[in-house]
């Protein structure tokens, strides 16, 4: 009985999406195909997909520079915004004068800093480093705050009573009850790394020494080859969607025996 | 039963206002000696768990002061009225935080958490986490913790309120037969007359607003109880008079 919902639940989760997407797929091409639309308007799910397959030495240099970007930016935002997190639970004081500037960080939007951050610094590559981690940080920071304060007031009580130190509160206690909230954070910031490091170099522009996907999406457009264009946008999404599955799983794989976020029930 | 000789703890004129003006309690005196189970009993809001606290160490009090002769055990357990248990932490694990603040070595510290859990009958469940267990199984965790540093006072915050009757019951006899084999101090508060008629050997009743001690009454029957004793008309007699005593109390 249980196993039959467990391949239920599997169902669901995996081919119903695939299901409604190759619909949609075969929706797309149908129109494609029958409207005579021409493919340097809108070319078909097939077309893109042999370009991708054609264009894949171009295509595949430039998604693992993206990856390389979106990978070293949200490791810097975990490192940084977990510390920073940390540091402000530490001291009430540190809090109340840098949040506002993290925050200032946050709302400005990147499209407008990254000329500045490209001009500034030398390295095309760093500079598209840094706007992504700028996009990035954030969610951690706060979520990671949210979760090293929410700490079961009696645990805390308890700590006290047992003169804990502030170390030992905050690698026993602080820390693992953080956990989920940094887990949610990460999920967040997974996917806006991404964009941060796509939208930093469509403002880099042609100009830019380093060529992610951004740089052929803006590259095809121009020489109106937008199959092209097409192929690296769909390796964006991909890559957006591997990354919040693995980021969800690893999740599941820290919390799965104690919080409800990942428990299944069994009615 | 409570010997003459000098107090474990003895509060004097303890008094606890908050900022916002309220005050919680005041003009408490309170003698609690070396191996009593003392209950506070009163409606909510009359401070019980402000004493507690304050006993605790959790808390200042505004005025008066809180002594204790002997210098204040270190080794002081606490029962939250929910089990406080980590989520993330196996039974075993919490049981042996305490040890673990303290630096004993992690060896000695999970054979003292083994014990304490056997103890509250969970000997099996040491590596339970927390959500697998149920509510009473979750407060003996709780209690196994408080008594893993062997304490000399024990103090409980309505430990048992959210169990059912019978959990609650055989948490009772429990307690009661843990008390009588290491005979260490309790403060138990509760609002339960029952409850506290069935434990302690002395039931301090509380009034609210402001929360005060009312009446200091000490039981002259038979600890640990025999199994009879909850049908017993020597019980019946002792919940009408604590009964008695509070309605007076509330009604002042």
């Amino acid at each position: 009985m249980s196993e039959g919902r467990e391949e239920t639940a599997v169902w669901k989760r995996f081919v119903a999406p695939l299901v409604v997407g190759l619909i949609v797929l075969g929706l797309w091409e149908y129109i494609v195909r029958s409207a005579d639309i021409k493919h340097y308007i809108l070319p078909g799910p097939w077309l893109i997909l042999k370009t991708l397959v054609a264009d894949w030495d171009t295509l595949s240099g430039s998604l693992w520079i993206t990856l390389e970007i979106t990978g070293l930016a949200l490791a810097a935002a975990v490192v940084v915004g977990g510390l920073l997190a940390i540091l402000f639970a530490q001291s009430k004081w540190l809090e109340l004068s840098l949040f506002p500037y993290a925050i200032i960080l946050q709302v400005t939007p990147i499209v407008a800093i990254a000329p500045l951050i490209i001009i500034w610094v030398n390295d095309t590559l760093l500079s598209l480093l840094i706007c992504a981690w700028i996009v990035a940080f954030f969610p951690i920071l706060s979520n990671t705050i949210l979760g090293l304060n929410s700490a079961d007031h009696n645990l805390v009580d308890l700590f006290r009573l047992y003169g804990a130190s502030r170390w030992q509160t905050l690698r026993y206690l602080r820390l693992p009850a953080a956990l989920p909230y940094f887990l949610g954070g990460l999920r967040i910031s997974g996917g806006l790394a991404l964009i941060g490091a796509v939208v930093a170099e469509f403002v880099a522009g042609t100009g830019g020494t380093a060529s992610g996907l951004a740089f052929r999406i803006l590259e095809a457009g121009y020489q109106l080859k937008i199959p092209r264009m097409f192929a690296a946008l769909a390796l964006v999404s991909l890559t957006g969607i591997v990354i919040f599955l693995v980021l969800s799983f690893v999740s599941h794989l820290a919390l799965r025996r104690w919080h409800e976020s990942a428990m299944q029930r069994e009615n | 039963m409570p010997p003459a000789s000098r107090p474990l703890v003895r509060l004097r004129g303890v008094a606890k206002r908050y900022a916002t003006g309220t005050t919680a309690v005041t003009g408490i005196d309170l003698d609690i000696h070396e191996g009593e189970f003392v209950s506070l009993l009163g409606p909510s809001g009359c401070g019980k768990t402000t004493v507690l606290r304050m006993i605790a160490g959790l808390s200042e009090p505004s005025s008066g002061g809180i002594e204790w002769p002997d210098a204040r055990p270190d080794d002081l357990g606490y029962v939250f009225q929910d089990p406080t248990l980590m989520p993330w932490a196996t039974a075993e694990q919490n049981v042996m935080l305490p040890l673990r603040l303290k630096k004993v070595s992690s060896r000695d510290a999970t054979a003292r958490a083994r014990a304490a859990l056997a103890s509250v009958g969970l000997g099996s469940f040491a590596r339970s986490y927390p959500r697998e267990l149920s509510g009473g199984m979750r407060m003996r965790v709780s209690i196994a913790r408080a008594l893993v540093t062997e304490p000399r006072i024990l103090l409980m915050d309505e430990p048992f309120a959210a169990l059912d009757e019978i959990t609650r019951q055989k948490l009772n006899d429990d307690l009661l037969a843990l008390w009588a084999s290491s005979r260490f101090t309790i403060v138990f508060v509760t609002h339960s007359v029952f409850e506290s008629a069935y434990l302690s050997q002395r039931i301090v009743v509380m009034a609210a607003r402001p929360g005060r001690v009312v009446s200091d009454m000490t039981t002259s029957t038979v600890v640990p109880r025999p199994p009879s004793f909850r049908t017993s008309s020597e019980y019946a007699a002792l919940c009408r008079a604590v009964s008695g005593r509070l309605i007076e109390a509330t009604a002042a």
